[in-house]
């Protein structure tokens, strides 16, 4: 570079002013008004933001303080469940309970649907969304039903938003909902740990640690993750009052949630109301530990596959044909 | 603050009142604030749409995600499209920093600065994007490691952070001390600054690998789970970047008066030339392994480049994207980028918006369409996913006018020093 260049890229500008040109100006003047502008574009930044001032009336002190689940201790856990109960009641003017039923030990569930069985219904698709307290401004539930034609396991070959009459001569149908992975790439990418697997096998969410990211969303499978657009809005009279604090309260807006096997009715020994619902007995819940139970009964007796098993997620979830 | 002389110390002077960092840090905020109307206009255009963006988060924080049109199967969108480009737009910077510092090209070393501040002020767009996108803002507390729950080293979301913030220091402290040392008329130490130089090239080709290994560590989505994602990445940056630091180089001539010297022009040139074609050559292999091997696998490229089923809200956005890429390269591969700057900024301009398109939608959208369970269901992003994204924009070009500013008072109030520029340290 030679000196000119240097002076060039330097010192272009001819006179100091046009980079400098507080210099040739009152200083105080230049200074107001830029204490104005300041001022001004700070008032209208509080302005433009102002929609942000509901936050601190829907998010209580405590609660944005919460710690992640696994670090409350009973009494905390107690008080929060009181502050959630305390809360619906006021906002729905409805009384629930708040559960959290721990793993029972040695338990693992597994689930299996019979495919033979399976009339594509949507029964249970609608339990879920009963007892899982879904929004009902969409038809939510955690589970999907597809339609796919026989002779293929193709899933580009289905179809879950039917609404002919079921079923269909040439059709067969495949209830999907979280295969509560034993590798489940969901909990695997959760970059704050709001999601994890519990002892017996039941993949779930702390909605009140969540961040909203929708990385799990993007990592499952098998499409089992919702996310809450908005606030779930659900009829007074239909709220289920019996609920789980890792399972069917109601959610909070900006959250994920997904299916949790009912853990609030199954760690209690009741089945999953989805299953209850089912009017052809496609559905087999139980647990794998205990040789005794169902599904293992139908693990030993049938032919059982697990969708997508070349991901090595290892769904804790089978699929059979009666032969 | 009250004479002018105040602004314009005599560095030499003992008594000068600048002799603290913080200090020269504010003196130079309130320099770079100063303007002729081009700028003020420049800037409040810029604060108008950065507040309209700053209105459409805060609806959407309020009513919930549902004012995008993300849904659960297209879960990420509009936002997450920018980041990603954005992350490569910062690396891009790095294409300065190699030639400056590891060939000692001097001219480089005078405008390296330049591309420094361009990923600083893109690393900041690439916060402000993940922080839009996430569902529950007031919580982003979780994600602080010792007081949140951080899931390291498992999730690729946490590397990103990690690596996201760690060049936005490394660039914070170079871009600071080189402009400090060079107002105070010192020369910098190269312990203080070199060793970050060097973490920072590898420091920029991890941002955009994470970035990758992000998406293509998800065996459920089939478009991303390709060992090329992240080479392409870097390609595409590589193009992206340079490209948009030739704009500057042109708009702060003209804006500024500052005349860029040709020797890191011609540099840039040159690099472009090699990575737009590397970057060409891997659109092709993929696009290649996807049609001629059919398959399942492929509904996501058909979708993209063809439309899948009737649904091809895509198709015309990929296919400019491919005409800009094989344009812009056909230019910077002919002579004329040196003859006319009009074409030079033209091609540049192409490549930069072919790559936002191919690394932002082309790249976010189609890993989601057809979803896991093959149901297809399209996405076109909200007016309020606009307004916040151009908000965003406008925000990260008005960190980087003033960090451009802040730059172009320093070497004007200590033009002499240019001679002896940090490259004149180098050990010949
Ligand atoms: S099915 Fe999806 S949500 Fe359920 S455990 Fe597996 S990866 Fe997670
Ligand atoms: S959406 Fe929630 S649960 Fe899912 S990865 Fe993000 S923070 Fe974890």
């Amino acid at each position: 570079m030679t000196a000119d260049d240097n002076a060039d890229l330097h010192q272009s500008s001819p006179e100091p002013s046009r980079l400098l040109p507080i210099l040739n100006q009152p200083a105080t003047r230049r200074t107001a008004l830029k204490a104005a502008g300041a001022a001004l574009g700070l008032a209208a930044f509080g302005k433009a933001v102002s929609p942000l001032w509901s936050i601190p009336e829907n998010v209580s002190v405590d609660e944005f303080l919460q710690q992640h689940y696994k670090e409350l201790s009973d009494t905390d856990k107690q008080k929060v469940f009181a502050r959630l109960e305390s809360e619906t009641q006021q906002k729905l003017g409805v009384e629930i309970t708040i559960s959290d039923p721990p793993p029972i030990p040695g338990v693992r569930y597994g689930y299996a649907i019979n495919l033979s069985k399976c009339n594509g219904n949507g029964a249970c698709m609608e339990a879920c969304n009963k007892e899982n307290n879904h929004h009902r401004g969409v038809q939510q539930s955690y589970i999907r039903v597809l339609e796919l034609p026989k002779g293929t396991m193709d899933m580009e070959a289905g179809n879950t938003t039917y609404d002919h009459t079921v079923p269909q001569d040439d059709k067969y149908y495949m209830p999907v909902q979280c295969q509560q992975c034993d590798n489940p790439p969901c909990v695997t990418v959760c970059p704050v740990e709001a999601t994890w697997k519990e002892e017996d096998g039941i993949v779930v969410v702390d909605y009140n640690w969540c961040i909203g990211c929708r990385y799990c969303e993007a990592a499952c499978p098998y499409h089992a993750r919702r996310f809450n657009w908005e606030e779930p809005e659900i009829p007074s009279d239909e709220i289920n009052p019996d609920q789980g604090y890792l399972s069917n309260r109601v959610r909070p807006q900006g959250t994920m949630e997904k299916c949790h096997f009912c853990l609030h009715r199954t760690r209690e020994g009741r089945l999953p109301a989805c299953l209850e619902a089912c009017p052809t007995g496609a559905r087999v819940f139980g647990d794998l530990n205990d040789p005794e139970s169902n599904i293992n009964w139908v693990l030993q007796n049938k032919r059982v596959f697990v969708l997508k098993e070349e991901l090595g997620t290892q769904p804790s979830f089978f699929y059979f044909f009666d032969s | 603050m009250s004479t002018a002389s105040d602004h314009y110390p005599t560095l030499d002077d003992a008594a000068h009142p600048i002799r603290s960092y913080p200090k020269f840090l504010w003196w130079c905020l309130g320099q770079a604030t100063n303007g002729g109307l081009l700028f003020y206009l420049w800037m409040f255009v810029l604060t108008a749409i950065a507040l309209v963006g700053a209105n459409a988060w805060s609806v959407q924080v309020a009513e919930g995600m549902i004012v995008t049109n993300m849904t659960d199967h297209v879960s990420w969108g509009l936002y997450i499209a920018n980041f990603t480009f954005m992350v490569g737009v910062a690396a891009g910077g790095v294409m300065m920093v190699i030639p400056a510092y590891l060939y000692h090209d001097k001219k480089m070393h005078d405008v390296v600065v330049i591309g420094e501040m361009l990923a600083i002020a893109a690393i900041l767009m690439c916060l402000l994007f993940v922080l839009v996108d996430l569902g529950r803002p007031e919580r982003f507390w979780h994600l602080i490691p010792g007081i949140g729950r951080f899931n390291w080293p498992m999730s690729m979301l946490t590397w990103d952070v990690i690596v996201l913030n760690g060049y936005l220091l490394l660039n914070l402290h170079i871009c600071g001390y080189l402009l400090y040392m060079q107002f105070l008329g010192r020369r910098p130490n190269q312990a203080w600054y070199l060793p970050f130089v060097w973490v920072s090239i590898f420091w920029a080709i991890s941002i955009h690998t994470v970035t990758a290994f992000l998406y293509c560590g998800l065996g459920g989505r089939p478009f991303w789970n390709t060992a090329l994602l992240a080479p392409r990445f870097l390609a595409s940056a590589f193009v992206a970047g340079p490209a948009f630091i030739l704009i500057l180089f042109s708009c702060i001539h003209r804006a500024a008066g500052v005349k860029i010297d040709d020797g890191p022009k011609r540099l840039l040139i040159n690099i472009i030339r090699v990575t737009a074609l590397v970057n060409l050559l891997m659109v092709i292999s993929e696009v290649f392994t996807e049609f001629y091997t059919g398959g399942g696998h492929t509904a996501s490229a058909r979708y993209l480049f063809l439309g899948l089923h009737g649904h091809n809200a895509l198709v015309p956005w990929i296919w400019t994207a491919v005409a800009f890429d094989v344009l812009s390269t056909g230019l910077f591969l002919s002579p004329l980028v040196f003859r006319y700057s009009k074409v030079l900024i033209a091609a540049c301009a192409m490549a930069f918006v072919g790559a936002w398109i191919e690394k932002g939608m082309g790249l976010i959208v189609p890993g989601f369409i057809p979803s896991t369970l093959h149901e297809i269901v399209e996405y076109t992003p909200s007016l309020t996913e606009w307004k916040v994204s151009a908000g965003i924009w406008a925000v990260g070009l008005m960190t980087l006018t003033i960090l451009l500013k802040m730059w172009i008072t320093v070497f004007s109030t200590r033009p002499s020093l240019s001679h002896e520029s940090p490259a004149s340290d180098q050990p010949a």
